[in-house]
């Protein structure tokens, strides 16, 4: 094995590309050969760091310098700064709320060092596209040993006893969905659901992209002790990375027979598909998912039968989701009692959560099941951006909840966020401020899962039109005394009687809204007052008559005429012809126009 | 040989590769849409009768999923995140000033067809929020006042 001196890690992940870190990437390379670097410097591309508000972010170790929104015409001085001449580039170093200038391990920045990264040990670790690499950190070896050591029914009790439940969001015990599957002989498929749909979560996609082989290791043990040779990933299409990591992983995978037919030369077989989402979010229920594998529209099916009896081409199927067989690997070689040493009583492990919104550090983050709401977004995420008020944070998604402050100091767990009216989804967290109206927040929801329903059971297509409707209503303030009661109303009917996870969870985002922040519906409702000042027919532009001085510049601007005033002299808004267009506000550069 | 014929052809070469394989109906229609760029009507019925299924069958899934277009769209596709990360940040008020800036509504292609306006779900640049893309370029950190200038790069391009 060649040696290097030093190792470059340039984070290859979605959030890092975005911000141009490829091009970082062939800058280095670049340089690495034209000061002939590149027999002793390694650079890799690895998946997600976690850490995307800082982004593009490049990792040079045995230093373990972190540098934070590194631009292109950085490369030259971290080259020869950094690489030559062996002096860290402060400057470019990430700074935590700590504003230390000195170099910190990776792990005492205030953003990991709560984090315990099980799922996410090798991403923004190794280099995805080289199964060499993820051999070295063990890989395949729990494969081999269920194949060599270790009974169908082993391997079912191991899972089982680790107490790992589905990290999709509904929390179902992965080790008894696999015991469902077993019973049953013949043709059986194992499915992986890397549909993320929920609109504020890419963890899944964090693992495809920075571990694609932890996945398939998982899907084949899956396969081996229930029974199947067959294995389908179902990924959005909109994840190009992902898939194209999956495609080389795939295709390694067989060239090294870890994939194919007598694997670690014994009578398992094994193979994985690849199919594409086409953009609709109920494909992530696990019915509608087959349906969508299967070449048809993605609706769901009645259950029963369930899938472990009738799924995949009417076969025995079961479905884990990305994250949760990330975990299996660990599970097979360190043991249950290990895994179960990490979280709760009832929700074991860890679970991976993609922290965003209003908060400091947004990014992916790890943390081992019963750390506090608290802990997750001031610790980790260093809190609301610009001094403002934390109001609540929503969790679950399109299926979940919005959790107001007072609940900051819940354990996370699969059964504290029911109790607490949200849900644990497959682990978005959008941290709201006192600028977020939660009428709106609950209606962007509604608004989402009406666009997305799709249209099979009148519960969900018609029962969440009509909550909508309601909400589109009140907040154009146009609200009802009652309507806060038939939102309630027609909530309970939909959870009650509709066919899938989406419609009965669907209206979750309202019910939760209703309960902890009831007094923002009835400042809609019957004193036609948005108190965050979104909603725009319920809010004014203001001048501030103090800060005003008369420059003429929001009067200039205003595309319908409704500001007047004379120069040097505080102006005022004709609040009958404003457009609400924030024009004005926009332009002022003194702070004197404001939403009230 | 025209282009259009060669479009044809491209396309009767998929059909053949996927006749009689499972999924055949979905994975056709998202190579169509590579090929043309959208899947219009007679695209459908060729895949339907090449495919040996009905033309129900195809329109059904292509109207399904919401990655299919039926309609022609602008040179440049413009992706406005309507994620919850950026949401709360104020990706609306993006959207709304691209979809006033072309005189477009979202869904459609402005008269000049260069653009076509789509709100998305989550891109997962959720670091960058609000986000916006025009074809692979990303844009993040938006307000909307940044709008105008950003579409003239392309007007311009």
């Amino acid at each position: 094995m060649e040696l290097f001196r030093s190792t470059i890690l340039v984070c290859g992940g979605t959030g890092c590309s975005s911000s141009g870190s490829m091009k970082l990437y062939e800058r280095f390379e670049e340089l690495l050969a034209s000061n002939g670097l590149d027999k002793e410097v390694k650079l890799v591309r690895t998946g997600c760091f976690g850490l995307c508000a800082a982004g593009p972010v490049v990792i040079i170790y045995p230093e373990g310098a972190f540098y934070s929104h590194v631009k292109l015409e950085d490369i030259d001085e971290i080259v020869s700064e950094h690489l030559i001449k062996g002096r860290v580039v402060t400057r470019l170093l990430y700074k935590d709320e700590a504003k230390s200038q000195e170099l910190k391990p990776l792990d005492e920045i205030n953003f990991y060092q709560k984090q315990k990264r099980v799922v996410l040990r090798n991403c923004g670790v190794i280099d995805p596209e080289n199964i060499d690499e993820y051999i070295a950190f063990d890989g395949y070896k729990a494969l081999a040993k269920v194949l060599t050591e270790m009974t169908r029914e082993q391997v079912q009790q191991e899972i089982l006893a680790s107490g790992l439940r589905g990290r999709g969001g509904a929390g179902f015990p992965t080790g008894l969905k696999w015991k469902f599957a077993m019973g049953s002989t013949g043709k059986k498929y194992v499915c992986c659901n890397a549909d993320e749909g929920d609109p504020g979560a890419f963890m899944d996609r964090s693992v495809l992209e920075g571990d694609p082989h932890a996945v398939l290791e998982a899907m084949a043990i899956a396969g081996y002790c229930i029974g199947s040779d067959e294995g389908y990933i179902y990924v959005r299409a909109e994840y190009p990375i992902a898939v194209k990591r999956l495609e080389i992983a795939i295709a390694q995978a067989r060239e090294y027979g870890l994939l194919g037919e007598h694997i670690f030369g014994t009578d398992f077989n094994f193979d994985i598909h690849i199919r594409l989402g086409a953009g609709a979010f109920v494909c992530g229920e696990e019915t509608a998912l087959m349906n969508s594998i299967e070449g048809k529209r993605g609706e769901p099916r009645p259950r029963p039968p369930f899938p472990a009896v009738k799924g995949l081409f009417q076969k025995p199927s079961i479905l884990n989701n990305v994250e949760t067989y990330a975990n299996i690997a660990q599970i097979i070689l360190k043991g249950a009692d290990w895994f179960k040493s990490m979280g709760t009583e009832k929700s074991t492990g860890t679970k991976i959560f993609a922290l965003g919104g209003k908060i400091n550090n947004s990014g992916l983050v790890e943390i081992p099941m019963g750390t506090t709401l608290r802990e997750i977004i001031y610790d980790i995420g260093g809190g609301c951006p610009n001094g403002k008020a934390f109001k609540a944070v929503q969790t679950g998604g399109p299926s979940g909840g919005c959790l107001p402050a007072s609940m900051l100091d819940t354990p996370i767990d699969y059964d504290n966020l029911i109790a607490a009216g949200s849900m644990m989804g497959s682990g978005g967290m959008i941290v709201m401020d006192e600028d977020n109206c939660m009428v709106d927040i609950a209606r962007f929801f509604l608004d989402f899962t009406v666009d997305e329903s799709c249209g099979k059971c009148t519960p969900c297509r018609v029962g969440t039109r009509r909550m909508l409707d309601i909400l589109n209503r009140i907040c154009d303030g146009k609200g009802e005394d009652g309507d806060i009661e038939r939102l309630e109303d027609l909530a309970q009917s939909i959870k009650a009687s509709a066919l899938c996870g989406l419609g009965q969870t669907a209206p979750n985002p309202v019910l939760s809204t209703i309960k902890q922040f009831r007094n923002e519906y009835e400042a809609h409702i019957y004193e036609k007052r948005c108190p965050a000042g979104v909603c725009k027919n319920l809010m004014r532009y203001v001048i501030d008559p103090e800060k005003c001085k008369g420059c003429t510049l929001c009067a200039r601007n205003c595309p319908v005429g409704c500001i007047s005033g004379t120069v040097k002299q505080p102006h005022t808004i004709d609040q009958s012809k404003c457009i609400k267009c924030g024009t004005c506000m926009e332009k002022c550069k003194f702070g004197a126009i404001s939403k009230k | 040989m025209s282009i259009s014929q060669d479009k044809y052809d491209r396309l009767d070469e998929v059909i053949a590769a996927n006749k009689g394989q499972s999924g055949a109906v979905m994975r056709t229609l998202q190579a169509a849409q590579d090929i043309f760029g959208h899947v219009p009507k007679d695209v459908q019925i060729r895949i339907a009768e090449g495919l040996g299924t009905t033309l129900s069958d195809v329109y059904g899934v292509a109207t399904f999923y919401s990655q299919f277009a039926l309609e022609p769209r602008g040179e440049y596709i413009i992706g406005v995140c309507l994620g919850t990360a950026c949401y709360v940040k104020g990706s609306k008020n993006v959207l709304e000033r691209v979809c006033k800036e072309l005189d477009t509504p979202v869904g459609k292609t402005s008269k000049d067809g260069l653009f076509t306006i789509r709100d998305t779900r989550c891109l997962g640049a959720c670091g960058l929020a609000p986000v916006m893309m025009i074809n692979d370029d990303v844009y993040g950190r938006l307000t909307p006042a940044q709008i105008p200038a950003i579409l003239d790069k392309y007007r311009k391009a």
